[in-house]
């Protein structure tokens, strides 16, 4: 039995398999509609994301399986009083795989030590969320055809999001690739990432202007810059429009360049983008679905 | 002063000077009947001052997190009034419960059962990281 805890879990040759399945999905879903047919996902959102839980049930739905579960919006009162190691052990009872997501660090593998069924996290306070490590892999994948030979531009905030750190760790695994991260010196890259890269020699170049290397890039992966990582109003309000991509900054950017953010935006984007042929942030949503069935399947061992 | 030798069981030598106590909690010797002598600031050619503790008939002591606390920390073994092995001490690949994890968003703040685990992430800089949230200890 797997469990999915950190996108790093996955060997390269697994991820492989998953993105590959995750194609198939994407190009003939009918195919798989009765795939899980009788398997039970428990769903366990103790915070709210309806996004990503309705993503991961509607991926369960359309294999044939069927849902239980709650999220923190309808039950806040059941889900505080008893913890997650007892919480698990219960569910694993229910269900056959579980999607769990939690405001705490380490909630996953807490769950994951209790459980008998495979989880998979679905968000553990800003620690790891491998799903959208692999949905973003699904898109890049699905648009690029490969893993490789690739500049990827990383842009905002670079400091925080460990889900940003996920995807360059996976990213660095393949051959070839190259990373430039776009970031103020407040928000840039951590030394232990740049120590990962610098050790496997992969290059990277870091910068404080966007139009200066946007011509170079693949791919351009925008983050959210969130407010309460920010002493202060001020402080945010410099930073935060910095880096906001319009149609200026773009027009010096390859025309098969690939535009991608986890969603929702603050306003890293501006709207007048969103027509714009590279963008490709709402296609790369939809990959979510496609990769989460493909990961059921996986972790169900029906594939 | 004269502390007598011990005939059976540990010296733990060459502690910094005034960290003997903090050795006595993670240790845990507070929870045991053993005799134990702690002897504070004594001349030492290496350290200039250093603590020792003698522990006495010893049961069941883990002493891996001394490897963690300080690697100039030495550990002799006593049988009969001499000594017969001296333990080299190594990094341990885990502790628990001897660091708290610092992260108020760690999973252990608020699931309290929980072990504070922390593993050996880098030895070359003695990093140690939370097993939960990989924070550094
Ligand atoms: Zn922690």
């Amino acid at each position: 039995m797997r469990h999915i805890l950190d996108p790093l879990d996955l060997s390269v040759a697994e991820t492989d398999e998953i993105i590959a399945l995750g194609e198939s999905v994407m190009s003939d879903g009918g195919k798989y509609s009765r795939a899980l047919s009788g398997k039970i996902l428990a769903t366990l959102f103790y915070e709210p994301s309806t996004r990503t839980r309705l993503s991961f049930e509607s991926a369960m739905l359309s294999m044939g399986g069927g849902v239980i579960g709650f999220s923190s919006e309808e039950s806040s009162s059941v889900v505080k009083g008893e913890n997650i190691a007892d919480t698990i052990r219960t569910v694993s009872h229910y269900a056959d795989i579980c999607a769990i997501r939690h405001p705490k660090e380490g909630s996953a593998l807490v769950a994951a030590q209790n459980a008998s069924i495979p989880i998979i996290n679905a968000g553990d306070g800003g620690h790891q969320h491998p799903t959208q490590t692999l949905t973003d892999f699904l898109a890049i994948h699905s648009i690029k055809g490969r893993f490789d030979n690739l500049t990827i531009g990383l842009c905002g905030d670079l400091t925080f999001g460990r889900t940003v750190h996920s995807l360059v760790r996976s990213i660095a695994r393949y051959p070839n690739n190259r990373f430039i991260f776009v970031a103020p010196n407040e928000l840039r890259i951590p030394g232990y990432i740049r120590q990962i890269l610098i050790k496997n020699g992969v290059p990277f170049s870091e910068t404080s202007t966007l139009e200066a290397v946007i011509g170079e890039m693949d791919i351009l992966y925008m983050t959210r810059v969130q407010k309460e990582r920010f002493f202060n109003e001020e402080e945010y309000l410099r930073l935060k429009d910095i880096y906001i991509l319009d149609k200026r900054k773009l027009s010096g950017a390859n025309s098969d360049l690939v535009i991608m953010h986890p969603l929702p935006r603050v306003n890293e984007i501006a709207r007048e983008v969103d027509d714009d042929p590279r963008a490709r942030y709402f296609y790369q949503a939809q990959c979510g679905k496609f990769m989460r069935m493909a990961l059921m399947m996986k972790l169900l061992e029906v594939m | 002063m004269q502390v007598d030798s011990i005939k059976d069981g540990l010296v733990i030598d060459h502690v910094a000077a005034g960290k003997s106590m903090d050795i006595y909690h993670y240790l845990k010797l507070d929870d045991m009947d053993c005799v134990v002598a702690i002897i504070k600031n004594v001349r030492s050619q290496k350290l200039g001052r250093k603590d020792v503790l003698k522990i006495e008939d010893p049961v069941d002591i883990d002493l891996d997190v001394l490897g963690y606390i300080d690697p100039n920390i030495t550990v002799n073994i006593v049988r009969n009034g001499v000594i017969v092995d001296k333990k080299k001490l190594s990094l341990p690949n885990e502790i628990t419960n001897v660091v708290k994890c610092k992260n108020p968003r760690c999973v252990t703040s608020s699931e309290n059962y929980l072990p504070q685990l922390f593993t050996l992430a880098d030895a070359e800089t003695r990093t140690y990281r939370c097993r939960y949230c990989e924070q550094k200890a």
